[in-house]
């Protein structure tokens, strides 16, 4: 489904990828971890094609994305803060978006699940974090792609909304969907994900499944795992 | 690109300033015709404000569309869109519906006026297109600025020095430049001098229509005498075209190695 070979990406002085190898395989949820700063995003944001790598290829469905647009068809993105247009009303955004990518009819199930009916006819600037990030949500669900990434989609969410967020993303993979998720909220990584990617210093530190991952620290739960990479790491 | 090009459309034709700038345009056409009563000097009026007003207004809209539509940008960057289109759609969107403040501003007191029965309907043509171009020139030079800035604040700073260089500053400096080396042949050096600034090239190419010798000024009489009032019209207009297409394209190049 998406395969990276060798992705280096620099800011400036700031090497934030230094060479990471990545292959993932179609459908499941695999969960990108790392502490703060360590890429996650940055590789996301490369495999979107938002960020431009110094070095390395990313194939998505067999294709090569460098220059290319059109496969993101075939994405549906959650961005980390969702930042939009802040004059414009949640209804109008929807709109947009529906006429920029194609015909969905989604988008009204899902304005019910998580309850936005009230919301449609406000603009965005006036809208809470965790509504905002409900409109992400219904923006990003809405179309039927086959691989849906998702960077802190737990962000501002009330518990309610959290366990929507959780059957919808249940969904989305028994449908066969290969999803990406960031996210700092453990006990949601090790509930959801099949599989963990963990990104340190800019590389691939481990990839596997969450038993082989206390295996290998030789911790008895998920957390103490994480931290103890970290720790060894860092100490 | 021309789905973008309606939404950065409409989204200006919302926004209370193009109205400001429309009823400016709207304002100063009425009064300069109807308590003038001589078209050419409303022209020649008309004129004087639209170089220096144009890309004063072009250049800090350009800047400030950019940097408030970033989080609209970085929502498109995510949908399959080309970069290309995605900017440049935004660019026709400022610089359209700008253009249109100012043609919809100017021409309607005009058309009031009488002005298809009139013979400045050319000269009034001129202005217009001339005020198209360097609203084309001084948004697409602008967004370049926005483009290479990510700090907002430095953008705008970057973007005024600009206009203020090319208004202001560049004449100062030609006119030193003529007096101080007044005793050698100048004539390549002030046709050059002309063409490397889109507010000076206007000015010429209007002046050169109107025909005014007594306004012409040293670079015009150089211009007139060198090409000739038709050809330099059409080299003037070859320059303005330039003018647009070369920040166009860096504004591409930029786009497409941006990191967003």
């Amino acid at each position: 489904m998406v395969s990276i070979e060798n992705l280096h990406k620099a800011f400036g002085k700031n090497q934030v990828l230094s060479g990471v190898d990545l292959s993932i395989k179609e459908g499941g949820i695999f969960a990108v971890l790392g502490p703060n700063g360590s890429g996650k995003t940055t590789m996301i944001k490369s495999i979107l094609g938002m960020v431009i790598p110094n070095k390395g290829t990313i194939t998505i469905q067999g294709h090569n994305i460098k220059n290319a647009s059109n496969y993101r068809q075939h994405i549906d993105y959650l961005p980390q803060i969702a930042n939009f247009p802040s004059n414009l009303k949640v209804k109008e955004l929807i709109k947009m978006i529906k006429d920029l990518r194609g015909k969905t009819t989604e988008d009204e199930r899902l304005i019910q699940l998580f309850k936005l009916e009230p919301f449609l006819d406000k603009k965005l600037g006036t809208l809470s974090g965790g509504t905002k990030q409900k409109v992400n949500l219904v923006l990003t669900f809405m179309f039927n792609s086959p691989l849906v990434i998702l960077d802190e989609p737990t962000s501002g969410l009330d518990p309610i909304s959290l366990i929507r967020l959780k059957d919808l993303i249940q969904a989305e993979k028994a449908k066969g969907k290969t999803i990406l998720i960031t996210s700092h909220i453990m006990s949601f990584v090790e509930e959801i994900s099949d599989e963990i990617v963990f990104i340190l210093e800019g590389k691939i530190y481990f990839k596997g499944s969450v038993s082989e991952l206390k295996t290998k620290t030789n911790q008895p739960d998920f957390e103490h795992a994480i931290a103890s990479i970290l720790t060894e790491n860092h100490a | 690109m021309l789905k973008i090009l309606k939404y950065s459309f409409y989204d200006l034709m919302r926004s209370r300033w193009s109205y400001v700038y429309f009823a400016f345009y709207l304002l100063l056409g009425v009064v300069l015709l109807f308590l003038n009563n001589d078209l050419s000097k409303a022209v020649i009026t008309l004129m004087n404000v639209i170089i220096v007003l144009v890309p004063l207004i072009g250049t800090i809209f350009g800047v400030m569309y950019y940097y408030n539509s970033k989080e609209f940008t970085e929502l498109l960057l995510a949908q399959p869109i080309k970069r290309s289109s995605i900017f440049l759609g935004q660019y026709l969107g400022v610089a359209l519906s700008l253009s249109m403040s100012l043609i919809l501003g100017l021409g309607l007191p005009f058309i009031f006026y009488g002005l298809f029965k009139s013979t400045a309907i050319w000269d009034f043509s001129l202005l217009l297109i001339t005020g198209t171009f360097l609203t084309l020139i001084f948004t697409a030079l602008a967004f370049n600025i926005a483009l290479s800035n990510e700090n907002k604040i430095k953008g705008f700073g970057y973007a005024i020095l600009m206009w203020l260089f090319l208004g202001i500053i560049y004449d100062g400096i030609f006119l030193m430049s003529l007096i101080i080396f007044e005793d050698y042949p100048l004539d390549k050096l002030s046709l050059i001098g002309t063409m490397l600034n889109p507010i000076d090239l206007s000015r010429t190419l209007i002046l050169l229509k109107l025909d005014i010798s007594a306004l012409l000024g040293y670079t015009g009489a150089v211009f007139k005498q060198f090409f000739g009032t038709s050809f330099g019209l059409i080299i003037s207009f070859v320059m303005l075209v330039l003018w647009v297409v070369f920040p166009l394209l860096r504004i591409l190049y930029k786009a497409k190695r941006k990191d967003f």
